[in-house]
């Protein structure tokens, strides 16, 4: 077995519990809301008591809490996540028309304040305790403390409200005809603002991290052995000190996934585009239950799915990872 | 080198001290600095900061006392983050001592546990959770602590698994005490620390939360909160961006606070060993 596929099953014998725990705990979320799917598949189409006895019956609820938390888990592995009465229409439908959207903005944020923040990361760490190192550090605390929809509504203020350079709200201009590049450039307008607000926060973190590896790795012995050789200090400061921390920047990607999901919905609010986070903004205020836990089903299903990505990717930059995994397995 | 960051962190965390206390008397003393209930109209609608000396931010949409709603949200969101960050510790300590102290399968099972609340958005689970109990005050420090006991969780459990090997356990294994009292007397005491440490990071992520749910209207309508104030702003955030600029700045300022002093109470801690 390649050394890849041997961190990849490792991981999804992980994954299985886990996946358990959380089916578990919304089955009880859904359980503790007042009403019941035949309530909500009601509410959107109509009907008289009768009716709510015979479906309930042939939906099987009137059964114990077992009976219906075993149906809960067959429907799950059928993709069937149950009936938004918000939209009337089956969840995943709901889900599947908007996860797109969160993808895009969440993907663009990551790049954002990865790429942004480990090369500030590196600025900072290049000289410890420099001018620039006090002035990143306290800056970056500064912009952790701001909360994304403020900085959402500031950055719409100044760029949409006061400058009129970008648009304000949406994902793209409604009924614009637009196709292929222009599109592309469209939405991008309208992503502009509400990457910037979600990149920037977590850009902080990874500056910090970046920053914290690299004074780390200036008191190891190769780096003292290379400045002792009389490197140039950029080829150092590249190839030697901010390589080597690099690899916390990597993990803390799949460890902030989660939270960068949850601080999508309150961007996505304000922003207005039709996403995940704003989904289950919309559940909340319509009281559609069975919906917000498809989302959050589904937000744990990507979280799952961008650890996995980021254990892969540790296992091709890290040779190291895995190497030994046949005896400890 | 090392000794000069440690004192710039000193004096951060001196600057957080004191943006700290200004934050803590502002919640202790807000009904003497503005008696009377915050959420009442005092003067005209939408009047600009520092135009009027009777209210120096102005007012909001209502006409009521931006100044007074800001010093009275200040109580909810500490009231808030303090709970929710002491039931987070208490809840992270408990489990993770447990699992650390226990092995076997119940610290396995206890471990997936704190994996799945950690691979469940923290802030979608809170929405779950207020949107099921209702906005309270309690629902909200529960959706809050609900998402931030794992972090304290596994650091409990990683220092109980370290000094349960030591050699004073041991010896008081050797003597016969009680595993209960081994727990509480020797291996806790020491293992509690470090996840005090995680206070100003919980604290922060808490009052960030709060302001989050409160921006979104799960807050509890009855009580002024600094999140409601900035989406009551928003409404009117082309003619009046004042509304949520000034309650936003005072949400920056307090977390600011919290970090600065979390950061200067680490290199406090960490000072000896560097030096």
């Amino acid at each position: 077995m390649s050394r890849i596929a041997r961190i990849l099953v490792r991981r999804l014998a992980g994954i299985v519990p886990v996946a358990v725990i959380v089916v578990g705990g919304t089955f009880l979320l859904l359980e503790a809301a007042p009403g019941d799917a035949v309530d909500a598949y009601l509410a959107s189409t109509g009907g008289d008591r009768a009716l709510v006895e015979e479906l309930r019956r042939a939906w099987g609820l009137d059964a114990g809490p077992l009976a219906r938390l075993w149906l809960y888990i067959s429907a799950l592995a059928h993709l069937d996540l149950g009936w938004s009465v918000a939209f009337s229409r089956p969840v995943i439908e709901v889900i599947g028309q908007r996860i797109a959207n969160t993808l895009l903005l969440m993907g663009c944020s990551v790049a954002l304040a990865v790429f942004v923040g480990s090369l500030l990361g590196v600025v900072a760490g290049s000289r410890p305790g420099s001018a620039a190192d006090r002035a990143l550090s306290l800056g970056s605390l500064a912009l952790y403390a701001v909360p994304g929809f403020w900085l959402g509504l500031v950055l719409i203020v100044v760029f949409s409200v006061e400058l009129r350079w970008l648009p304000g709200g949406g994902f793209e201009t409604i009924a614009s005809g637009l196709t292929g590049l222009a599109r592309a450039g469209d939405i991008g307008r309208h992503l502009a603002l509400p990457v910037a607000a979600l990149g920037s926060i977590y850009l902080a973190l990874y500056l910090r991290l970046m920053r914290a590896g690299m004074v780390e790795a200036w008191r190891q012995d190769f780096v003292r052995a290379a400045l002792a050789r009389g490197l140039p200090r950029r080829q150092i400061v590249w190839k030697h000190v901010a390589r080597n921390a690099l690899l916390p920047v990597i993990t803390m990607v799949g460890l902030q996934a989660a939270t960068l999901l949850g601080g999508s919905v309150v961007v996505e609010s304000v922003f207005a585009i039709p996403g995940l986070g704003r989904l289950a903004h919309e559940a909340v205020v319509q009281r559609d239950t069975p919906l917000l836990l498809g989302v959050i089903l589904t937000g744990a299903g990507l979280v799952i799915l961008a650890n996995l990505a980021v254990d892969l990717l540790y296992g091709w930059i890290d040779p190291r990872v895995g190497a030994g995994a046949e005896t400890m397995a | 080198m090392s000794a000069a960051a440690g004192d710039f962190r000193l004096r951060d965390g001196r600057i957080g001290a004191v943006l700290l206390t200004g934050f803590a008397f502002a919640a202790l003393l807000a009904p003497f600095l503005s008696p009377g209930d915050p959420l009442s109209i005092v003067g005209t609608p939408l009047v600009r900061p520092f135009t009027d000396a009777a209210v120096p931010l102005g007012t909001d949409r209502l006409g009521r006392d931006v100044l007074a709603l800001i010093l009275h949200g200040s109580r909810t969101t500490l009231a808030v983050a303090l709970a929710a960050a002491f039931c987070a510790l208490a809840v992270g300590a408990a489990v993770g001592a447990a699992a650390g102290l226990a092995g076997g399968w119940i610290d396995e099972g206890l471990m997936r546990l704190t994996e799945a609340f950690q691979t469940v958005p923290g802030f979608l689970l809170a929405l779950a959770i207020v949107s099921v109990a209702g906005p309270s005050i309690a629902s909200i420090v529960a959706a809050i602590a609900a998402g931030a006991w794992p972090g304290p969780a596994r650091l409990v459990r990683a220092e109980v698994l370290s000094i349960r090997e030591r050699d004073f356990v041991m010896a008081a294994r050797a003597i016969g005490m009680h595993p209960f009292e081994i727990a509480w007397r020797e291996v806790l005491p020491l293992a509690l620390p470090p996840a005090v440490a995680l206070v100003s990071v919980i604290v922060a992520g808490a009052i960030l939360t709060e302001a989050a749910l409160a921006f979104l209207g799960l807050g509890n309508p009855n009580v002024a909160s600094w999140g409601a104030l900035i989406a009551e702003g928003r409404a009117v955030l082309r003619t009046a961006p004042f509304l949520s600029i000034v309650p936003g700045t005072a949400l920056v300022v307090a977390v600011l606070g919290v970090h600065l002093a979390g950061e200067g109470i680490a290199a406090r801690l960490s000072a000896p060993v560097h030096r």
